[in-house]
């Protein structure tokens, strides 16, 4: 494993030393408004993480993983709605929730490629919107309060600070895991499947059993993130898994450097970080972030993760080519 | 009594369907010969309902809000075109989604900048506010005229592929776009007229849906979604494909939504029917395009089979 | 000698166009056998059926016994039917050693692995670095596939095929496109993989199929016009006729 710190990855963990101690800080400055912020910047880079297993790895842009956060957001508020707050019977209800339907619109979705996979995840993604809007007697559409927070052995995620502190273990889990991963067998038979998907069966391994399993493992994590969501607003509503929090789910994992162990959290921190300033600056600043968009994509996409990892490369004698383990990825297949 | 609802619940679905296909016609050719995925579909159609609104508000000239919506689709079409679409064809389709995704935020951000979060209506004249009988039944009369307007496009577009110099260049462009360049051909033009020419069409059908939706900022994406099932089930650049799909859809959604919750009555009670109905009809057309691609990935009538 | 590989009938249509017509073929075990014939001949329709990426309309594929003809290239490759491709196709992102890695895991068991690096699988390696070794790539096993020259992407090509431990090669046109030097070094190569593995190439390089082969089919039109030794070949008259051109033919 070639894990050295190098200057591309010194900012990505520093920050997360930083993210590590802020709960405390906030305390000591009595701004438990950072404490909130910053567990929903965490809670959606464990999200793009999810996310980038599918797509920066495996290269299948699902333009529909909000679903999943939904019914990790539902999979807390449906059972609360009924009294029921232990947080295990909540995490198997997501695990089993995105598992399935993981399962199933992922069989479906990978019988396509190309432009039709996007749409046909994009529309399972409103259909599952649909249902949660048509059902009135959980809210519909103007979603439901979670009456009761997940419990774990007399663990509550009731507050910020202890959502705060299970989406930082838990990011910081998933991007060591992502870290293995993408040098593990199943990591580079996705990325080979990224660069070549024929050549992929041709060497024996059959394509389409790793992307689904990559795509339900994406979509569970997807779901583990929507379920500290739901706690940390102590709501769900269908409006969270609209087809706009599925784009802005790809332009984190983008923005940060698709396919890269820390790519998602940097994207995350820039996203909600730079949504945050334009709030500060304008009501109209969804306008200016559109064409922010759309200037990352008119530009190129190797992401805040791939910057660093440049600016890391040129300061090592690297034999041309060579590429940061942990940052920098390039696209997928056209 | 039933009847005359199934009937009215037919028309209906046919005018959602004739809607749906003015998306899809251009939506498709775009997917199909540029491979290029449009989500800013949606905008230039709320772009067209906003024209649409606003001459007409001002001018008190339905058929000039229409007009207006036509070139205020083909303009920004163009510029759209012109300035960012062009540059991305090339790319792979994760570009596409991200900037027409930017794209779709700065133009709902815009239109609810400019004419704020509440939504504008449009009065329709005189001559179309009324009902047309037939056979003692009846039905709104601009209904009519949208069936009208969306099988007329149906016919145009089906005379311009198939008759048409310039459509035989589309055909020939969406099979081999190398070849047809390498053949002297002005590809770029001729995919800025197509992507204007879709673009005109989004509009029109935003104009056309107008006076019977709320117009308002956003109202794009729930039917581009829909056009993208249409486009799945029909086939992805497949234009008859789509107009077939777009009826398939029209009517799926229009009549699961009226019967299933009352066949549902008949199977469960009516508590579990008065919930579960609406909650399966408002998936119907979603299960039916996982149902198509799982037996034909390709889609129902795909553009190059042949 | 026993049949490794055996083509019932093979028939492949596109429309009215008989691409592959009823070929049945044999490959010896042990043996190298060449394919050539002239252009359409529909030598890379038939290789790709033979290596499962194509479904043929009619007839059978039997490999070692096993009637093959349903099962998809992965499946055949774990069989040990490996091929190397015309066009060069190596993962761009990945090094010399990590691509043929892959391949050898690719046939020796799943890639459900999460956590160990693949690099850490020491059989596979083992199967790697054989591969990388018999290829003549081993002073480049750590350099990224994307810095590879064309020939040596080609030579990664073949370490891939042989980092599987194949039981047959398929080798498409292995030698296209490469300079003099080159041919003669893959040459080189093949003539040391000769006898360990059952090989069959499809060459357009006349000379050096008929310095290899023990034994070559002529394809042309889709049909299978003659098997026989080189000298066999190079003697058949329909063969002179139709494949070496009408100047001989005129001359003699």
């Amino acid at each position: 494993m070639r894990m050295s710190l190098s200057t591309g990855n010194a900012l990505p963990v520093a920050l997360l030393a930083g993210l590590a101690l802020l709960p405390f800080a906030a305390a000591a400055a009595d701004e438990p408004f950072f404490t909130a912020f910053f567990a929903r910047v965490l809670i959606y880079a464990i999200a793009a993480t999810a996310l980038n297993v599918a797509l920066g790895l495996g290269g299948l842009v699902s333009l529909g993983h909000a679903l999943f956060l939904g019914l990790g957001m539902y999979s807390v508020a449906l059972p609360a709605h009924f009294g029921i707050a232990n947080g295990w019977i909540h995490v198997a209800a997501c695990v089993a929730s995105c598992g399935v339907v993981g399962i199933l619109t992922g069989y479906v979705s990978l019988r396509t490629s190309g432009i039709a996979f996007i749409m046909i995840t994009l529309a399972f993604a409103q259909m599952g919107y649909f249902l949660i809007v048509s059902l009135k007697q959980f809210g519909g559409d103007d979603g439901m309060a979670i009456p009761v927070a997940s419990e774990f052995f007399g663990f509550s995620l009731g507050s910020p600070d202890s959502v705060y502190g299970v989406a930082f273990c838990l990011l910081v889990a998933l991007t060591v895991w992502i870290a293995r991963l993408r040098s593990a067998p199943f990591g580079m038979t996705l990325r080979a499947g990224r660069q070549n998907a024929r050549r992929v069966a041709s060497v024996g391994l059959s394509l389409s059993r790793y992307q689904l399993t990559a795509y339900v493992l994406s979509a569970i994590l997807c779901g583990l993130a929507g379920m500290l969501l739901a706690n940390l607003n102590a709501y769900a509503s269908p409006s969270s898994m609209s087809w706009m929090v599925s784009g802005e789910l790809i332009v984190m994992v983008v923005l940060g450097g698709m396919g890269s162990v820390f790519g998602p959290f940097l994207g995350t921190v820039a996203f909600l970080g730079i949504e945050e300033m334009l709030k500060a600056v304008t009501e109209h600043w969804m306008a200016v972030f559109g064409i922010l968009i759309l200037a990352v994509a008119l530009l190129g996409k190797a992401g805040i993760a791939g910057l660093l990892a440049r600016s890391g490369r040129s300061n090592s004698p690297a034999r041309k080519g060579a590429k940061g383990p942990l940052l920098a990825e390039s696209g997928v297949q056209p | 009594m039933t009847f005359s609802l199934l009937l009215a619940q037919l028309l209906n679905g046919l005018q959602y369907g004739v809607l749906l296909f003015l998306l899809a016609a251009g939506l498709t050719l775009v997917f199909g010969i540029m491979s290029f995925v449009n989500l800013a579909h949606g905008s230039l159609y709320m772009l067209g309902a906003y024209a649409a609104a606003v001459v007409t508000g001002a001018t008190d000239s339905f058929a000039l809000g229409v007009f207006a919506a036509l070139a205020t689709g083909t303009v920004v079409g163009m510029l759209l075109e012109s300035a960012a679409v062009s540059r991305l064809y090339r790319r792979d389709h994760l570009d596409h989604v991200l900037a027409t995704f930017g794209l779709v935020l700065f133009f709902n951000e815009m239109t609810r900048m400019i004419w704020g979060p509440q939504p504008l209506f449009v009065a329709l004249p005189e001559s179309l506010s009324g009902t047309i009988d037939i056979f003692g039944f009846s039905y709104p009369a601009y209904r009519f005229l949208i069936i009208a307007v969306g099988l007329a496009v149906a016919i145009g577009s089906s005379w311009l592929i198939h008759k048409a110099r310039v459509g035989m260049l589309v055909r020939a462009g969406s099979v081999n776009p190398q070849m047809v360049g390498a053949l002297g051909v002005n590809i770029r033009l001729l995919n800025a007229m197509l992507f204007a020419l879709g673009a005109a069409l989004a509009a029109l059908a935003g104009a056309m849906a107008a006076p019977i939706l709320s117009v308002q900022s956003g109202m794009g994406e729930p039917v581009l979604i829909t056009t993208l099932v249409v486009i799945v089930i029909g086939g992805i650049g497949s234009v008859s494909g789509a107009f077939y799909a777009a009826l398939i859809v029209g009517l799926t959604d229009t009549l699961g939504r009226t019967y299933l919750p009352l066949l549902m009555r008949e199977f469960a009670s009516r508590d579990v029917a008065n919930a579960a109905g609406p909650a399966l009809a408002s998936m119907l057309v979603y299960l039916l395009m996982a149902v198509v691609l799982a037996v034909r990935p390709q889609g129902l009538f795909p553009a190059h089979k042949g | 000698m026993s049949a490794l590989l055996q083509t019932e009938n093979l028939t492949k249509r596109y429309g009215a166009l008989v691409v592959t017509d009823d070929v049945s073929l044999t490959v010896e075990e042990g043996e190298l056998h060449a394919i050539i014939g002239p252009n359409g001949a529909g030598k890379t329709t038939l290789i790709n059926q033979l290596s499962g990426e194509l479904a043929p309309n009619g007839g059978a594929v039997r490999f070692a016994g096993k009637n093959v003809t349903a099962a998809g290239i992965d499946r055949r490759a774990r069989q040990g039917l490996l091929r190397s491709y015309q066009i060069t196709s190596v993962f761009d992102e990945f090094t010399v050693r990590e691509n043929a890695t892959l391949a050898a895991l690719g046939t020796q068991r799943h890639a459900f692995s999460f956590w160990t690096s693949l690099l850490n699988d020491q059989k596979a390696l083992e199967a790697a670095d054989e591969g990388i070794a018999a290829a003549g790539l081993a002073a480049l096993a750590d350099v990224h596939a994307s810095d590879l020259g064309y020939g040596e992407r080609r030579q990664l090509e073949l370490a891939m095929a042989l980092a599987a431990r194949p039981r047959f090669l398929l080798l498409d046109e292995p030698m296209a496109g490469m300079s003099v030097q080159e041919s003669a070094a893959v040459v080189a190569l093949l003539q040391s993989l000769k006898r360990k593995y059952t090989i069959l190439l499809v060459e357009h390089d006349m000379n050096a199929v008929f310095a290899l082969a023990d034994r070559i089919s002529v394809l042309v039109y889709g049909k299978l016009l003659v098997s026989g030794t080189p000298d066999e070949i190079r003697n058949n008259a329909e063969v002179r006729a139709i494949y070496l051109g009408e100047e001989e033919v005129g001359h003699s």
